[in-house]
């Protein structure tokens, strides 16, 4: 039985907030809680935050992918933030670039970021 | 060991003289003098200790003292040659001794003119390590010196680069920007090559990759100032720039930064009175 | 491909037989990515390089172990791992280094993404005996 990464609500935003080095099983069993959650919560947005995340390797990178995918299909968007420059720079040069995926520096630029959308005064 | 101390002071005299006149008086005769006084009795004791090697434990403090010694000139812009001489000049302020010694004198004269040999020798060594360090420290503090990460607007910052671009340079400039964007919070980044003469394939590269990985941190990066061969240079490698923003100057890249940031630029029809 | 271990650590062997052993392969290797002084970035690579290929070991290969530790070659210092597997063997190496070729269900980047993380990468394979993929960066 592995250890499963709790899955925070903040009105109509899903909070999940990485603290340990991710085992691959948690990995998938956290795509299943999100999948689930923001269809049990009618969740509008999701923000996975990586400040503490030091590797993210392709299984880990290709899980944020398929949550991005995945929660747009049940109409939320997916906010990565924090991701550390050596871990940017890592995923770049492992040809990962995440296509699909919102990303933001930190959590407040994040939940600043869905709140843009919800409200559709995004500028791009 | 008989040889050093029969006529010591003579000896060292001339082996102070010869070492000073190479060094041209770039150093005082009093810290000559001192140097050396310290380093002959730091070889009678390792002699007379009886050790054949230079490299062993009798002669611990010999070596001790000449790395110092060889910092020192390697720091202070001496050539390796004035720093053995430290060394050499001993065995020609011996030579005269030899000249109605006895056989056993010679014996003696080459046995010591060895252990000479070798410690000159680890000066060199000493030497070109201190070089070694001097050249590498100077290297990393250029490195550091010429990639300024500045913050033109809150929010947005950037890194000016000017002269020849390398990899590894490319590398530090990638890491430092982007490590300026969560010590700043700085959602826009523009990278300035103005001043760049030339870009190669793999330097190219490098400022594509910062800009994906800026975007994989949430952040957006504009690259400024493109001169016309550099614009061709690209083009003719088929290096790809895609959906990457650039701009002619620095100054409409951060006019772009800052709309993409909501602020907004109003020239006042007054004219600013 | 012999590795240079440096002579006062020997390398520590990590067997790869269960998920969690993924977990415990990066943390080891970056215990040593440390001690040889690699910059942050360099740690990252070398053990993301490491994770991937800890991944395949267990994935692909059905298991197996990695070595890894301390390397010294011309007074450079660097950390390398050897991660070995007795599985069904790589047929087509090139076509196994192409970026999005999979033979399972992955991205394709492990071995050719893994290879652009490092400084050295050797890949030994031999169908039906195994593979074994070695890895190295060095010190700058």
């Amino acid at each position: 039985m592995t250890e499963r990464v709790p899955v925070l609500r903040i009105g109509d935003i899903l909070l999940v907030s990485i603290q340990v080095d991710l085992e691959d099983q948690t990995v998938l069993d956290l795509q299943e809680d999100l999948a689930d959650q923001i269809v049990a919560r009618s969740a509008r947005g999701v923000v996975i935050d990586i400040t503490a995340v030091e590797i993210v390797d392709s299984f880990v990178g290709r899980m944020l992918a398929t949550i991005a995918s995945i929660s747009r299909l049940l109409d939320a968007e997916t906010v990565v933030v924090g991701m550390r420059p050596a871990v940017a720079i890592t995923l770049v040069e492992l040809g990962l670039s995440l296509g699909g995926v919102r990303t933001a520096l930190d959590l407040e630029k994040g939940l600043a970021l869905l709140r843009r959308s919800a409200t559709g005064a995004e500028l791009t | 060991m008989e040889l050093l101390s029969i006529d010591q002071e003579r000896v060292t005299a001339e082996w102070i003289d010869g070492v000073s006149r190479s060094l041209q008086g770039r150093i005082s005769k009093a810290e000559v003098d001192r140097e050396l006084r310290e380093l002959y009795g730091a070889l009678v004791d390792g002699l007379r200790a009886g050790d054949e090697d230079a490299r062993g434990d009798g002669f611990s403090e010999v070596r001790a003292l000449l790395t110092e010694l060889s910092r020192n000139r390697a720091r202070q812009g001496f050539t390796p040659s004035e720093t053995a001489i430290s060394v050499l000049a001993l065995k020609q302020a011996l030579e005269p001794a030899l000249r109605n010694g006895s056989a056993e004198d010679t014996t003696a004269y080459l046995r010591l003119a060895r252990i000479l040999d070798d410690l000159a020798l680890l000066t060199i060594e000493a030497y070109t390590r201190t070089r070694e360090q001097i050249i590498s420290s100077q290297a990393s503090q250029l490195m550091e010196l010429s990639t300024p990460v500045v913050k033109l607007w809150d929010g947005v910052i950037a890194v000016p680069l000017v002269g020849t671009l390398d990899s590894a340079r490319t590398q530090v400039v990638m890491e430092k920007l982007l490590q300026a964007l969560v010590d700043t919070g700085s959602e826009q980044a523009i990278i300035d090559i103005t001043g760049v003469p030339a870009v190669d394939t793999q330097v190219a590269q490098h400022l594509l990759k910062t800009v994906v990985a800026a975007r994989l941190m949430g952040a957006e990066c504009t690259i400024s100032g493109i001169r016309p061969q550099i614009a061709q240079t690209i083009v003719a490698l088929g290096i790809e720039f895609g959906d990457i923003v650039t701009k002619a100057s620095l100054a409409d890249a951060l006019q772009h930064a800052l709309r993409r940031s909501g602020v907004d630029l109003v020239t006042r029809q007054d004219g600013g009175r | 491909m012999t590795v240079p271990w440096a002579p006062e650590a020997p390398p520590q062997t990590q067997p790869i037989t269960q998920n969690d052993d993924v977990v415990r392969s990066r943390q080891q290797v970056r215990t040593f990515a440390q001690q040889c002084g690699l910059s942050l970035v360099e740690q990252t690579k070398f053990i993301t390089a490491a994770s991937e290929l800890a991944r395949n070991t267990l994935v692909y290969g059905g298991g197996g172990e990695m070595r890894a530790g301390l390397v010294e070659r011309h007074g450079r210092r660097g950390v390398a791992a050897v991660f070995a597997d007795s599985g069904p063997g790589i047929p087509d190496t090139d076509l196994a280094l192409t970026d999005g070729w999979t033979s399972g269900g992955g991205l394709g980047l492990g071995l050719s993404g893994a290879r652009r993380l490092v400084d050295e990468f050797f890949l030994d394979t031999e169908v039906d005996r195994g593979t074994t993929v070695t890895i190295v960066k060095w010190a700058r």
